[in-house]
């Protein structure tokens, strides 16, 4: 664990957001109630909310609308002008409540956002940051919990990050804001409340680099956000089954730390990639492919993938934890590739 | 309802149509406030997007609507669902994530639809009903079915793409549909005078060609008056309506939210306008109807919603094989 007080990934984000704004005049935020409460300064109600998750509070009353931005609903409009604003000299950090809205605003980010410096032949660059909220877990159905997080990986351009933890919240946020490129910054709803030590001061995790969350000899587990800690869970049950499983954070899906990947799995021999996305085209398969076309020759067994089911998130509380990919799935996976003498029964949960 | 016969000959509610909006409103105040207690007890999940105090829109706009006409709604849409004639006791099971649900548990309080009763859903997303609404008065327009769309949203949903497009849509294609504006002031924490550009939603309505019409939102009568006439305009062919009530939701944004963006004093004065107890007045003065058989509505609403609960309750959850049942048309095996 690394030093400093225990703060939540909620306030991981505040503090991120917090530091490079008084390092940096040209960092601005804007989104859905991000203050909440806006224009009504004179009465003293301007930061009713601090964003819907509650991660800005505070940032309205030390910087002022001049750089905390209350948006109307208008999440094309105000995407697209954080597009316009950072190709012409600020850095914004626009808030995508819930990343299923992407569905309204796609074309800024796809399109504008991502595309602009290729296409500008190197002209232009894009330092815009989407913070977003992912994930599962909540009970609001499938309108406001998917994870998408493939979704964006797929789309040249964008660079995107799924922190598990408070301390690396932070470091990928304050990396996310100083970078040249769009970062879609991927937050599990169900993380939001968790601590652990961070650092007081400001640090930069690097994007595109994984970390090995716990080492072992007999397989490789592989997570991201909250699938990391699942992953961790299952790893400790499979103590009991005799099981040394190394559990692997990806942390960045684009770029995709590919030699951490690789290199544990040419140690441990086997693999399973655990996402809460879905099946179909999606992170777990992408790193699947990766390790079947690199790492195949040390493999002692096929890749497993432990995913979300192909279907929408459902809203009945037994049916969304179900949906959700479980440590007992994954240990469940482990010890099917592990028996001797058994051949892949496919993949778990889709 | 039967509220169309009487809309098109322009007759003043009767005794009968006012205490049926007053039951409408009842039930709908009785639903929302029995959800308040059941999600801070945590019966079930979600966040409880509740209409308490915008119950005359609900009531009021559906009155004037027929049967088979259409609705389309939005994450606060318990009061369009039972206004539409959804039964509270499927509505409360799809709460409680109940199979016997109006969605097989699958849809929560922000998805209720029940196509029987022609409510075309409730929506997570701002705004999404609007284009959709089109759709269905578009099938009406080329059906010949004279049906009516109505497509509910909120002051701040007119701040969205899909709300211009779907104006627009609707102008140039002169579609049978009437938008209904709930504007309560706020959407989440954000007051409509810092986020709308126009004095009223209503005012838009002049920049697609269409008639822009402002209810007093806590007044029932005059909402289903002008509800009537929106309805019967795009009932007739001459295209859409753009309907704005002024309203208020008593609650926060979700059951659980403080509302520190806002005044006490503004909560008590909106209060004081309530939409129940200004038609109960009306009723009282107006028909004559006694105090007790208004609370004895009341009365019926609370016993409905307490066999709604129970419906609820004794239902069960669906089996874990149904999260991948109607992905697609066939089942999976
Ligand atoms: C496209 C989209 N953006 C944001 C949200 C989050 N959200 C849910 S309700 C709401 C406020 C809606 O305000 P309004 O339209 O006035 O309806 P009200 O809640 O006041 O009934 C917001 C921003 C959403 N669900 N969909
Ligand atoms: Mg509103």
């Amino acid at each position: 664990m690394t030093g400093g007080r225990v703060i939540s990934f909620r306030e991981a984000i505040t503090e991120a957001l917090r530091q490079e704004m008084r390092r940096d005049a040209r960092v601005i935020l804007m989104g859905e109630d991000v203050a909440g409460g806006a224009g009504r300064q004179a009465q003293g109600l301007s930061e009713a909310w601090g964003g819907a998750f509650a991660e800005y509070k505070g940032l309205f009353t030390e910087f002022g609308d001049g750089r905390v931005l209350d948006t109307p609903i208008s999440e094309m409009g105000y995407l697209g002008a954080a597009v316009g604003a950072a190709v012409t000299g600020l850095r914004p950090v626009a808030e995508l409540m819930f990343v299923d809205f992407i569905g309204v605003c796609l074309d800024q980010l796809m399109n504008q956002a991502a595309f602009a410096r290729y296409m500008s032949g190197g002209r232009v660059h894009v330092p815009l940051t989407l913070i977003t909220h992912v994930g599962a877990g909540v009970g609001m159905a499938a309108q406001h919990s998917k994870m998408l997080y493939s979704f964006f990986a797929h789309i040249p351009g964008l660079k995107v990050v799924a922190p598990s933890s408070a301390y690396h919240a932070k470091g990928l946020l304050t990396a996310a804001i100083r970078d040249d490129d769009p970062v879609v910054f991927c937050a599990h709803k169900l993380l939001l409340g968790q601590s652990e030590h961070v650092p007081e001061e400001p640090y930069a995790f690097p994007i595109g680099q994984a970390r090995v969350a716990r080492e072992g000899r007999d397989v490789t587990l592989i997570g991201a956000a909250l699938t990391t800690s699942v992953c961790l869970r299952a790893a400790q049950a499979l103590e009991e089954d005799g099981i040394d499983a190394e559990v692997v954070d990806l942390l960045s899906l684009s770029p995709l730390d590919e030699e951490t990947v690789l290199a544990s799995v040419r140690r441990t021999g086997r693999a399973v990639v655990v996402d809460e996305g879905f099946p179909r085209c999606g992170l777990a398969v992408d790193v699947a492919a990766l390790i079947g076309e690199r790492a195949f020759d040390d493999l002692d067994g096929p890749v497993r993938t432990v995913t979300a089911p192909h279907a929408p998130v459902p809203f009945s509380r037994p049916l969304e934890t179900a949906f959700m990919p479980s440590a007992d799935q994954v240990r469940a996976a482990v010890l099917d590739l592990t028996a001797p003498n058994t051949g892949p029964s496919g993949r778990t949960g889709a | 309802m039967s509220g169309e016969t009487r809309a098109a000959a322009g007759a003043p509610p009767s005794r009968d149509d006012v205490l049926r909006l007053y039951a409408t409103m009842a039930l709908i105040r009785a639903f929302d406030q029995r959800v308040a207690t059941l999600v801070l007890k945590g019966a079930f999940s979600g966040v409880g997007h509740l209409c308490v105090g915008q119950e005359a829109v609900a009531a009021g706009v559906c009155a004037a609507l027929r049967d088979d006409d259409y609705v389309t709604s939005t994450h606060r849409g318990h009061g369009h669902c039972l206004a539409k004639g959804v039964d509270p006791g499927e509505m409360m099971a799809e709460l409680f994530g109940k199979a016997t649900g109006t969605c097989h548990g699958k849809g929560g309080s922000m998805h209720i639809a029940d196509f029987r009763r022609g409510m075309l859903g409730a929506n997570g997303i701002v705004g999404a009903g609007l284009p959709i609404a089109c759709g269905a008065a578009l099938t009406a327009k080329l059906t010949d079915s004279g049906r009516v769309t109505v497509a509910f949203f909120g002051d701040g949903a007119s701040n969205i793409g899909a709300f211009h497009e779907s104006l627009n849509l609707a102008a140039v294609w002169k579609l049978p549909v009437v938008f209904v504006c709930e504007n309560n002031r706020y959407g989440e924490a954000t007051p409509v005078e810092y986020a709308l550009s126009a004095e009223h939603v209503a005012d838009r309505a002049a920049s697609y060609r269409m008639p822009g019409l402002i209810a007093d939102g806590q007044d029932v009568l005059d909402v289903y008056g002008k509800a009537r006439e929106a309805v019967a305009h795009a009932r007739s062919g001459a295209g859409p309506v753009l309907l704005e009530c002024e309203t208020y939701r008593y609650f926060g944004h979700f059951v659980g939210d403080p509302a520190r963006y806002r005044s006490a004093e503004e909560v008590e004065w909106y209060r004081a306008r309530d939409c129940i107890i200004r038609c109960a007045e009306y009723l009282r003065e107006r028909h004559g109807v006694a105090v007790k058989q208004l609370d004895e509505i009341g009365a019926e609403a609370e016993r409905r919603l307490d066999a709604a609960v129970a419906f609820a309750e004794s239902g069960t959850a669906p089996g874990l094989a149904a999260i991948l049942e109607d992905v697609y048309g066939e089942a999976r095996a």
